[in-house]
């Protein structure tokens, strides 16, 4: 039974010096040691949150360079079609505006080819008139050249004349 | 955790209890047959102390049930080896004779009387007429003066106590400085990194855990409790000075702490917890008649059983493991088995000694580790605020 019996000098001592311990470590101990603990606590959630935002922010960035990339991609592909167009526009009426005037030329070279032509004709007629007579002119130079000749060819052109 | 090994550990647990258990039961039946051989000789042996109290010669019959009684039980002096103690400071006080400090030398371990006070048989301080230095078998008892006394003296466990203490404010203070000194904000390193670990795991999940958001008002005083059990309990394994006292095994120890639980939960104790004790909410008013006392005693029991639980545990640990001990010298004894009956003993005895020792350990760490958390859990019901989900 004296096992179970508190004594009171030792519950005494016990209250009294418990009770200061609790009291010296509270201002000395856990008071620094706790709130340095929620500091840490707090500075590495702090830290975290930041990461996580930071990572936000990155994929934000990426998400907003990827935007930026497909637009200027589409500008691209946009001005490159707008170029092609224009460029076919440009060579479509080049040609158009080259065939015209072809056709202009050669109807002006084929009027005057017509023109030329003419004119060397009429010039050759004239060339084989003038020709002819000077060579009417030789011939019959030749054939009279003697009264015998002369002689024969009125024969000879009087044989087909009848004399009727 | 995976169901299939909770299983198997609780099995591993039961087995292991049984094994502890038919130990306890094997040695409790020899430990009980062997000191009840030894008691016949006993008597003699108390007798011819008396008479001739220059001890030490010869051989003393054994008495073990003494022996570990004296362990357990708190002294006035610390007893090193063989006569070698320390005295330590009587200091009593009663309205008759005033203050009265002394060395406990004076006793000359209970031979003596001293200044009109000396031990009794079992070690405690009596009042006696005879105010001169004299023999203390032959001065007689005052008990008027007896009950009127208050012995507040030094006792083992009250210097257990204050090592105790030196040991709590030594560690915690360095540590404490380790976190405001130039290494703040740094990595913790040594002492401050074994000790954090265990003041975060009681700070989240025994204390904040079982008190909720109201917290930190409590945590200085429940960790220090924590820690005070659990250094407390180490010191105790500790054979040799300065551990070996049985403190938080006394039941004055275990009183105080529960008290002071009782105290701070009664005075935390808001409108709701009152309102469960004396109205629990939703209880027809017949069952009330019934349930309110019951509630009310269970107020009172609470922390009465949380002393319980404390002394007990560790004031069995201390009587097994110095039982082992003891059946090493049992056995020795002439009238068993002699010398080679101890030496036979010896090895058995120390592999269980070991075992409980280890055991002991567990126990330190458990008891002060259960003492924290159910002082969190009636703190805890006594703030806790009303839930609107009710479900009594």
């Amino acid at each position: 039974m004296e096992l179970v019996k508190p004594e009171f000098g030792l519950v005494f001592w016990m209250t009294v010096s418990f009770l200061i311990v609790v009291f010296i470590l509270r201002k000395f101990a856990w008071g620094p040691i706790l709130s340095s603990l929620k500091e840490r606590e707090t500075s590495i959630e702090d830290a975290l949150n930041a990461a996580k935002k930071a990572k936000d922010e990155v994929a934000n960035m990426k998400a907003e360079n990827e935007q930026l990339l497909k637009q200027a991609r589409n500008e691209r592909d946009m001005m490159l079609k707008e170029a092609r167009d224009t460029k076919d526009a440009i060579v479509n009426e080049a040609r158009a505006k080259a065939q015209t005037e072809a056709d202009r030329m050669i109807t002006i070279a084929r009027e005057t080819i017509q023109n030329e032509k003419m004119a060397a004709i009429t010039e050759l007629k004239n060339q084989v008139a003038t020709l002819s007579i000077e060579i009417a002119e030789k011939v019959i130079r030749q054939q009279l050249a003697s009264d015998e000749k002369q002689r024969a060819l009125v024969n000879d052109l009087l044989k087909d004349v009848k004399l009727n | 955790m995976c169901p299939e090994n909770a299983k198997q550990s609780f099995i591993k647990m039961k087995i292991s209890k049984l094994v502890i258990l038919s130990i306890i039961c094997f040695l409790t039946i020899s430990f009980n047959t062997a000191s009840f051989a030894g008691e016949h000789g006993n008597v003699s042996v108390s007798e011819t102390h008396k008479a001739a109290p220059a001890h030490g010669e010869g051989k003393e019959k054994l008495n073990a049930g003494k022996l570990i009684m004296d362990h357990i039980a708190d002294s006035h002096d610390w007893h090193l080896w063989g006569h070698t103690s320390i005295p330590l400071p009587v200091i009593i006080y009663n309205g008759e004779r005033g203050w009265t400090v002394f060395s406990s030398a004076r006793f000359e371990h209970g031979h003596k009387a001293y200044q009109g006070y000396r031990l009794n048989e079992k070690r405690k301080i009596e009042a006696v007429n005879e105010t001169t230095e004299m023999d203390a078998h032959a001065a007689t008892i005052n008990e008027a003066l007896t009950a009127g006394s208050y012995d507040i003296s030094i006792t083992k466990n009250v210097v257990s106590i204050f090592i105790t203490i030196a040991i709590l404010l030594f560690v915690f203070i360095s540590v404490a400085r380790a976190y405001t000194n130039k290494r703040k904000g740094l990595a913790p390193t040594g002492l401050q990194n074994a000790i954090e670990p265990i003041i975060v795991f009681m700070r989240d999940e025994v204390i904040k855990a079982s008190i909720g958001a109201k917290y930190e008002k409590y945590v200085p005083y429940l960790l220090t409790l924590f820690f005070f059990i659990w250094i407390n309990n180490l010191l105790g394994l500790i054979p040799v000075f300065p551990g070996g006292a049985n403190v938080t095994g006394n039941i004055s120890v275990a009183l105080v702490l529960a008290v002071l639980t009782f105290i701070i939960t009664t005075v935390s104790g808001n409108k709701n917890y009152w309102q469960h004790i004396f109205a629990m909410p939703g209880v027809p008013k017949g069952v009330l008649v019934l349930l309110t006392p019951i509630e009310i005693l269970g107020m009172f029991l609470r922390p009465f059983v949380l002393m319980i639980r404390l002394f007990a545990n560790i004031a069995a640990g201390h009587t097994i493991a110095l039982s082992f001990f003891c059946l090493i010298f049992i056995f020795g004894q002439e009238s068993l088995y002699g010398t080679g009956g101890g030496i036979g003993v010896s090895p058995l005895s120390l592999v269980f000694t070991v075992f409980m020792s280890m055991l002991e350990l567990l126990v330190a760490f458990l008891q002060a580790y259960v003492f924290t958390l159910l002082s969190s859990v009636y703190i805890g019901a006594a703030v806790e605020e009303h839930h609107h989900g009710d479900h009594h």
